[in-house]
């Protein structure tokens, strides 16, 4: 049990913290949350400054105890979070990093890394949410094209998407997981239909994705034909597993704002909140602890994440949506007004249970895979 | 850093499962004659609490020159969780706490207890008290195998009696016991047919199985690192989420057992009822709070 840093990796602290110092001012303004392509430009202008430094490939780090040091450095300097590039830099980079060609790397990756090119996820569908294995979008193959026909869902910065880690079914009348292959689709191909979705918090945060015979080039798969189903639990392991490791350390960030706060409108003298604050403290603090811990594990079985980012998700999700229950009794009267700050992110954090796999299904994964108890239909 | 536990630790860890398993008896469940006779006061085993004092389970973190095994709070830690498992009766943290400074204690020779917060067990089994017991009064306590007494609370809250180590070994300890009443769980569940399957296939009974491994590991997560960074914050958020896991488990552990959950012999119980023990012991859910809170609050 050693949880030091080393010489070499406080020294990377250092020098990332001198940067940040240096560089953060000279980022452009906060776009609004609503005007998307604003955000785009300035989730991959950040992701530019941090490759064109040398820390583009943080996240993929070999060590990745330099990847927990970058999080907590990039939050206490309140650096932009990695928005528009989560699913390119945290969880279609990693799978195309561990199941792609050399060439399909080398297509892929560098875009990613310099901020060039942001990914969405297709995987859900109207008729398939938790049963994702039962999808139907369907791709037929034609010469060395799929011509692809179906539809998405939930699709997440689909808007301003370049690529499109999607989930087709190849063969058609195989069980159901068999069938699956793992496609990188251009978002600009013909045939692609983008409906913004509007959610309870009133924003297009993700949308509906039409396809409508869109042509994909069969070197585009990951993997094998048919062999989708385990890439895509690859996927869902860094999405679980490591995803939203940073967002702990903002959630820490954010309780410590919430004390000051409280303590700012009186509401720290009472003692019962007092305690729930100082009880969400000692589950974030713990978090943080587990984070390491499945980071340690991982190191030392190499790469894909295990089953433990399930554990981590289940409880994160809660936790973080009690902070936000915490920040409404904070706030009193005003937690209904939407100008204030952490509503917004109160009704965002709803779809922690949800996204990601819902709770439920996290649950059946840890009884069933680590547990070992009997699989459930 | 690697948090992982170290090939040493393993091998401390299973050598001390292995010393236990032979030790104990399988299911530690106190028995009367009969059904509705009383429950015979615990007695504390004076050959067992030697045999502990020479597996070293008190002299482990005293230095090799004074008979110890020079372990750190990591060691202690994975030693206790392993006694939490077992339900290993006695005032085990107050003992290998006087080790090295109550004469006897590290051998197993002296029984230790300690006033803690307001409460003291074992208190009529030892040999010394660590703490003002002054005026103690017996409770018929819930834990059919730990005798309490209570001193009546000092004025000034004696921040003296507040040891972060006994915090954290008495976290440890709820860890064991919130593991083993995990895998007790998954183990009915896994063997208990109804409707013609395993109770474990529904999803019900799974979905609460999952929260126990849930609370452990978080709490594992927490308990372990408290013992290597030795912070008074982080031990009462370990002991916090310890006690969490304890109590919580023991209680789904009787609810996945069904009927035999609540029965005596079943034992189920003595996880629970250990575990309200050890929650009040200091630092409760609320001191925890308290002293995470004041950390929170001085954050820049
Ligand atoms: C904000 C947000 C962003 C998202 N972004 C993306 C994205 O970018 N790309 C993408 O592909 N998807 C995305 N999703 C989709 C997300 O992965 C799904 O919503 C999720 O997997 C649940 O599927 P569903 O919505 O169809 O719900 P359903 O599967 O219909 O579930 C409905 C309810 O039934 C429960 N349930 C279902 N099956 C079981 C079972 N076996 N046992 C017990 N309970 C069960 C669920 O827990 C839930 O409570 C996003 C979702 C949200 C909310």
């Amino acid at each position: 049990m050693d949880l030091t840093y080393t010489a070499e990796e406080e020294a990377f602290r250092t020098r990332l913290r001198d940067w940040l110092a240096a560089s953060l001012p000279t980022l452009p303004p906060a776009p609004s949350p609503d005007d998307w392509p604003g955000r785009r430009a300035y989730d991959t202008a950040w992701q530019r400054m941090l490759y064109d430094a040398g820390y583009g490939e943080v996240h993929w780090d070999a060590a990745p105890t330099r990847r927990l040091i970058f999080l907590e450095e990039t939050e206490r300097a309140g650096a932009p979070y990695v928005g528009a590039n989560f699913v390119g830099l945290l969880h279609a980079g990693p799978t195309i990093a561990a199941e792609g060609t050399a060439e399909q790397r080398q297509r892929w990756l560098p875009p990613i890394l310099r901020g060039d090119e942001i990914w969405c996820q297709g995987f859900s569908e109207p008729d398939a949410g938790s049963d994702l294995a039962s999808l139907r979008t369907k791709a037929v193959r034609d010469g060395d094209s799929y011509i692809v026909t179906g539809s998405k869902i939930w699709t997440s910065h689909a808007e301003v998407a370049d690529w499109c880690e999607l989930l087709v079914r190849t063969g058609p009348g195989t069980p159901k997981h068999r069938g699956i292959s793992w496609l990188a689709m251009p978002m600009d191909a013909p045939g692609i239909t983008v409906r913004p979705l509007r959610t309870l918090a009133g924003s297009a945060e993700f949308a509906e994705v039409f396809l409508d015979e869109v042509r994909v080039p069969v070197a585009n798969r990951i993997g094998e034909e048919n062999d989708g189903w385990r890439v895509t639990m690859v996927t869902l392991s860094f999405e679980r597993g490591t995803a939203f490791v940073g967002e702990v350390v903002a959630c820490r960030r954010t309780l410590g704002e919430l004390a000051a706060a409280a303590r700012g409108n009186s509401r720290w003298d009472d003692p019962a909140l007092r305690r729930r604050l100082g009880r969400l403290h000692a589950e974030f603090g713990a978090l943080w602890r587990l984070i390491q811990w499945n980071v340690s594990e991982s190191q030392a079985t190499g790469g894909v994440p295990g089953v433990g980012g399930s554990v981590f998700k289940l409880r994160y999700s809660h936790a973080r949506q009690e902070l936000y229950e915490a920040a409404a009794d904070v706030l009193g009267p005003d937690s209904l007004d939407l100008s204030r700050a952490w509503t917004p992110e109160r009704l965002s954090s709803l779809s922690y249970t949800i996204a990601a796999g819902t709770s439920q299904i996290q649950q059946n994964i840890i009884a069933e895979r680590i547990l070992g108890l009997p699989k459930g239909p | 850093m690697d948090f992982r536990l170290t090939s040493e630790q393993r091998a401390l860890r299973a050598g001390v499962r292995e010393v236990l398993s032979r030790l104990l008896p399988e299911d530690p469940v106190p028995g009367g004659p009969g059904p509705g006779d009383p429950v015979p006061a615990p007695r504390l085993d004076r050959a067992l609490w030697r045999e502990l004092g020479r597996a070293g389970f008190f002299s482990l973190r005293l230095d090799e020159k004074e008979g110890g095994a020079g372990g750190g709070l990591p060691e202690a830690v994975l030693v206790f969780e392993e006694a939490g498992r077992v339900l290993l009766p006695g005032p085990l943290v107050a003992t290998h706490l006087a080790a090295g400074s109550v004469e006897g204690a590290a051998a197993g020779e002296t029984v230790v207890t300690r006033v803690d917060g307001v409460l003291v067990p074992w208190l009529d089994a030892a040999d010394q008290v660590l703490g003002d017991a002054t005026g103690a009064v017996p409770l018929r306590s819930v834990d059919p195998l730990t005798p309490l007494h209570r001193v009546p609370r000092p004025a000034s809250a004696a921040e003296g009696t507040h040891d972060g180590v006994a915090a954290l070994l008495t976290a440890a300890e709820q860890l064991g016991s919130a593991a083993c009443a995990t895998d007790r769980a998954v183990r009915h569940a896994t063997q208990r047919e109804q409707f013609g399957r395993p109770v474990g296939g529904f999803q019900a009974v799974k979905h609460l199985c999952a929260q126990m491994l849930v609370r452990t590991e978080l709490a594992r997560s927490a308990v372990y690192a408290a013992a290597v960074t030795g912070d008074r914050t982080e031990i009462a958020g370990a002991k916090l989420l310890a006690d969490d896991a304890a109590v919580r488990n023991a209680r789904d552990c009787v609810q996945v057992h069904g009927g035999m959950g609540f029965t005596w012999e079943a034992g189920v119980h003595l996880h629970l009822k250990r575990a309200w023990v050890r929650a009040q012991l200091w630092p409760t859910a609320g001191e925890a709070a308290d002293i995470q809170a004041e950390a929170l609050a001085a954050l820049p």
